[in-house]
C-alpha cells in the first residue's frame, strides 16, 4: 500500500536536512533498522544541528514513531540537536505519546553469572531437600491432627466424598493393575522356568515366583502405578484448586481445607491401595501359573501344590503390610505438592511431576526399609 | 473512514439445539469504537468470539478489512489475525511469563527485531497502557486486576493492529479505575487510529467513549446508534436498560 521507508539528504539554505519518506511501520522494521545503521549514522555524527523532514511520512505505527524518538534521543546524548518537524497531523498524537515512553531506562533483569548460577541452584536443591523433609512432616501433622478430630467426632468425617475417592482410586483402577500384574507375574514366571531349567531346579521357578510376587514385586508395582494415577490426579485438583482460590475460599469459610479436601482423598487411597496389592499379587500369580503351563509344562494342579508348598501366610504378610504405609506416603506427597502449585500453569505442571517421582522414591525407599526391618525381625 | 472494517451478514451461531445469533447482520466502521450491549446471554460475547474465528457459524458471513473469514485460506486468516488483538474477560495472560514477555511474546513471534528493540517497545506499550518499566518484571499472578487488564490492552497492541475487541474491559474494575481504562480506550483509539469493537455492560463506558452502540436482543441487532438513537428506541430491553437508570 505504501512505499518503503526512505531517508534521503537534502541541502537547504547551509543546514542539512533529512527527508524522511514512505511507510514507518513495523512491516519494514528491517528496512528501517538497514537505513538508521547505514552510512547515515556517520553523516549525523559529523554534522551539528540536523532537521528530519518528516512530512513525506505516509504511514506511521508506534515501532516508527519509537524509532525517530529513539533517533532523537541518541543525537541529543551525542550533544547534536536533531528535531524532527513536519510531521503530518495524524501522528502527532502518537509521537507524542512515544515520547514520554521509556524515559527511565528499563532495569536490567538481574543476572548472576554461570557458575554462579549453578552453584546457587545445587544450593537450592540441597536446601529444598529439607524443606521437602520438613513440609512432609508438616502435611503429615496436619493429616494426622484432623483425623484424630474425625475419631473424635466421626459425624464430620465426609464419607461421601471419601466414598466417591474411593471408587476413583480403587475401583476405577481394578481393570488395569489387573493386567499389568498378570503380565508381570507371567514375566517372572517365564525368566525363572528359562534360567532355572539350564540347572534342572524347574520347580523352584514357582517358589521365586510365588515369594517374589507375594512379599516385593505385588505391592511395590501396584504402588507405583497408584502414584502415578491417583498420586498425580490428587496434586492436579488440589493445585488447581489452589490456583483458582478454592482453597481460600474453603478456609475463608471456616472450613478446614486438610479436613475437607484432603482427609477424604488419604482415607479412600489407604483403603484402596491394601485391596488393589492383593488384587495385583492374585492376578500375579495366576500370570505366573498360565506361564507354568504354556511354557513350563507344568499342569496347574501342579503349580498350586508346589505354591502352597514354597510359600506360607508370612509372605503374604510381608508384602500387605507394607501397602497401607507406600499408600500414606503417596496421599502426603500428592497433597504437599498439589498446596505448594503457585498462580502458573507451569508450576501445575511442575508440582504434579514433582509429586510422581517424590512418591515413587519414598515408595521405594520404604520398600527397603520394610525389607531390612522383616528381615531383623526374622519374617 | 468510515468504510466498514467488519461487516456480519445474516449470521446465525448456535450451541446444541438452540441458535445464540438469528440472522444478525451489523457493521463495524473504520475508526470508530463501536459499544455491543444486551441482557445476559443475549450473545454478545458469542458475536465477538464468532469475528474472531473461535465459534463455528452455522450461517451467514463475516467480513473483516475486506477478507471474507469463511472462505478465506489460512494463510490469508493469519494475515488478518496479525490486524486485530484481542482483550479476553479475564486478560488470559500467558502465566508462565512476566508482563513484558507477554507483551514481546507476539512481537518476537511476527517481527524480526533485535533483543534490544523488543524490550524497548515492550516497555513503550507498557509505558502506553498506563504502567511503569518496573511492572514488566511481574508475573500474571502477581498483578492486579485492574494492571491485568492493561497488560493485556498492551499485548493487544502489541503488533499495532487496525482493529482492537475488548471483552467487558472494564468489569471487575472499580468505577475510578474503569473511568481511568475509558480514557485510556479513547486515548488510544485515537493516537493509533483503531477501531474498538467493544462489548460491554458499563454504562459509563457507554457514554463515554463509544461513537456508536449496538443493541443485541433476541439474537439480533435491535438498535444501533448514538446514545440519543438508544434513548429514543422503542425496544422494550433497550428502553429498560437505558431508562432504567439515571439520565
Amino acid at each position: 500500500m505504501n512505499g518503503a521507508p526512505k531517508l534521503a539528504r537534502v541541502e537547504a539554505g547551509g543546514r542539512m536536512r533529512l527527508a524522511a519518506t514512505g511507510a514507518w511501520t513495523g512491516a519494514f522494521n528491517r528496512e528501517i533498522e538497514q537505513l538508521l545503521a547505514g552510512p547515515l549514522a556517520s553523516t549525523l555524527a559529523g554534522s551539528g544541528a540536523t532537521v528530519i523532514d518528516a512530512s513525506g511520512i505516509a504511514a506511521l505505527d508506534t515501532f516508527g514513531a519509537w524509532r525517530l524518538e529513539r533517533l532523537v534521543r541518541q543525537q541529543a546524548r551525542s550533544g547534536a540537536n536533531l528535531a524532527v518537524e513536519g510531521l503530518p497531523q495524524r501522528f502527532a498524537a502518537l509521537a507524542a505519546n512515544i515520547a514520554l515512553t521509556n524515559q527511565t531506562s528499563a532495569p536490567p533483569p538481574p543476572r548472576a553469572p554461570g557458575l554462579l548460577c549453578a552453584i546457587s541452584d545445587v544450593g537450592q536443591a540441597v536446601a529444598g531437600i529439607g524443606s521437602d523433609f520438613v513440609s512432609f512432616t508438616n502435611m503429615l501433622g496436619a493429616i494426622g491432627a484432623a483425623a484424630g478430630r474425625m475419631l473424635l467426632q466421626p459425624s464430620k468425617f465426609r464419607l461421601t466424598s471419601a466414598v466417591h475417592q474411593l471408587d476413583r482410586v480403587g475401583l476405577q483402577a481394578v481393570p488395569i493393575i489387573l493386567l499389568i500384574t498378570l503380565l508381570i507375574g507371567g514375566i517372572i514366571a517365564q525368566q525363572g522356568f528359562f534360567h532355572f531349567r539350564r540347572f534342572g531346579a524347574e520347580l523352584y521357578a514357582v517358589d521365586m515366583t510365588g515369594i517374589l510376587v507375594l512379599r516385593e514385586i505385588g505391592v511395590l508395582i501396584v504402588a507405583i502405578m497408584v502414584a502415578g494415577r491417583s498420586g498425580s490426579s490428587y496434586t492436579a485438583e488440589l493445585g488447581s484448586m489452589k490456583m483458582r482460590e478454592e482453597i481460600d475460599a474453603l478456609s475463608t469459610m471456616g472450613f478446614d481445607p486438610v479436613e475437607v479436601l484432603i482427609l477424604p482423598r488419604i482415607v479412600a487411597l489407604v483403603l484402596a491401595l491394601p485391596i488393589l496389592a492383593f488384587l495385583g499379587a492374585m492376578a500375579a500369580l495366576v500370570g505366573g501359573g498360565l506361564m507354568a503351563s504354556a511354557y513350563g509344562g507344568m499342569s496347574p494342579a501342579a503349580f498350586i501344590v508346589r505354591l502352597r508348598e514354597a510359600i506360607s501366610l508370612t509372605h503374604f504378610e510381608v508384602g500387605m503390610i507394607k501397602a497401607p504405609f507406600m499408600a500414606l506416603a503417596i496421599g502426603v506427597v500428592a497433597a504437599m505438592e498439589g498446596l505448594k502449585v503457585g498462580g502458573s500453569a507451569e508450576s501445575l505442571g511442575l508440582r504434579t511431576t514433582a509429586s510422581v517421582v517424590k512418591s515413587i522414591f519414598l515408595v521405594i525407599v520404604l520398600d527397603g526399609l520394610f525389607a531390612i526391618f522383616f528381615a531383623s525381625i526374622g519374617m | 473512514m468510515t468504510a466498514p472494517v467488519i461487516s456480519v451478514r445474516e449470521l446465525r451461531v448456535g450451541f446444541g439445539a438452540a441458535d445464540v445469533l438469528r440472522g444478525l447482520t451489523l457493521d463495524v466502521l473504520g475508526g470508530e469504537i463501536l459499544g455491543v450491549v444486551g441482557g445476559s446471554g443475549a450473545g454478545k460475547s458469542v458475536l465477538l468470539r464468532a469475528i474472531i474465528g473461535l465459534v463455528p457459524l452455522r450461517a451467514g458471513t463475516i467480513e473483516v478489512l475486506g477478507t471474507k473469514m469463511s472462505s478465506a485460506t489460512d494463510a490469508q486468516k493469519r494475515a488478518i489475525e496479525r490486524r486485530w488483538g484481542v482483550l479476553f474477560q479475564q486478560g488470559a495472560l500467558f502465566s508462565s511469563l512476566t508482563a513484558l514477555q507477554n507483551v514481546q511474546f507476539p512481537m518476537r513471534e511476527y517481527m524480526q527485531l533485535s533483543e534490544r528493540m523488543l524490550g524497548e517497545m515492550a516497555v513503550a506499550k507498557l509505558e502506553m497502557v498506563g504502567l511503569h518499566a518496573d511492572d514488566g518484571r511481574k508475573l500474571p499472578s502477581e498483578l492486579s486486576g485492574g494492571m491485568t487488564k492493561r497488560v493485556a490492552l498492551a499485548r493487544a497492541l502489541a503488533l499495532d493492529p487496525d482493529i482492537v475487541f475488548l471483552d467487558e474491559p472494564t468489569s471487575g474494575l472499580d468505577p475510578i479505575s474503569a473511568s481511568g481504562f475509558d480514557q485510556l480506550i479513547r486515548t488510544l483509539q485515537q493516537t493509533l487510529g483503531l477501531t474498538v469493537f467493544m462489548v460491554t455492560h458499563d454504562q459509563d463506558s457507554l457514554s463515554t467513549v463509544c461513537d456508536r452502540i449496538a443493541a443485541l436482543a433476541g439474537g439480533q441487532v435491535v438498535a444501533l446508534g448514538t446514545l440519543e438513537a438508544m434513548q429514543a428506541s422503542r425496544h422494550p430491553w433497550v428502553e429498560a436498560y437505558f431508562k432504567g437508570r439515571r439520565r
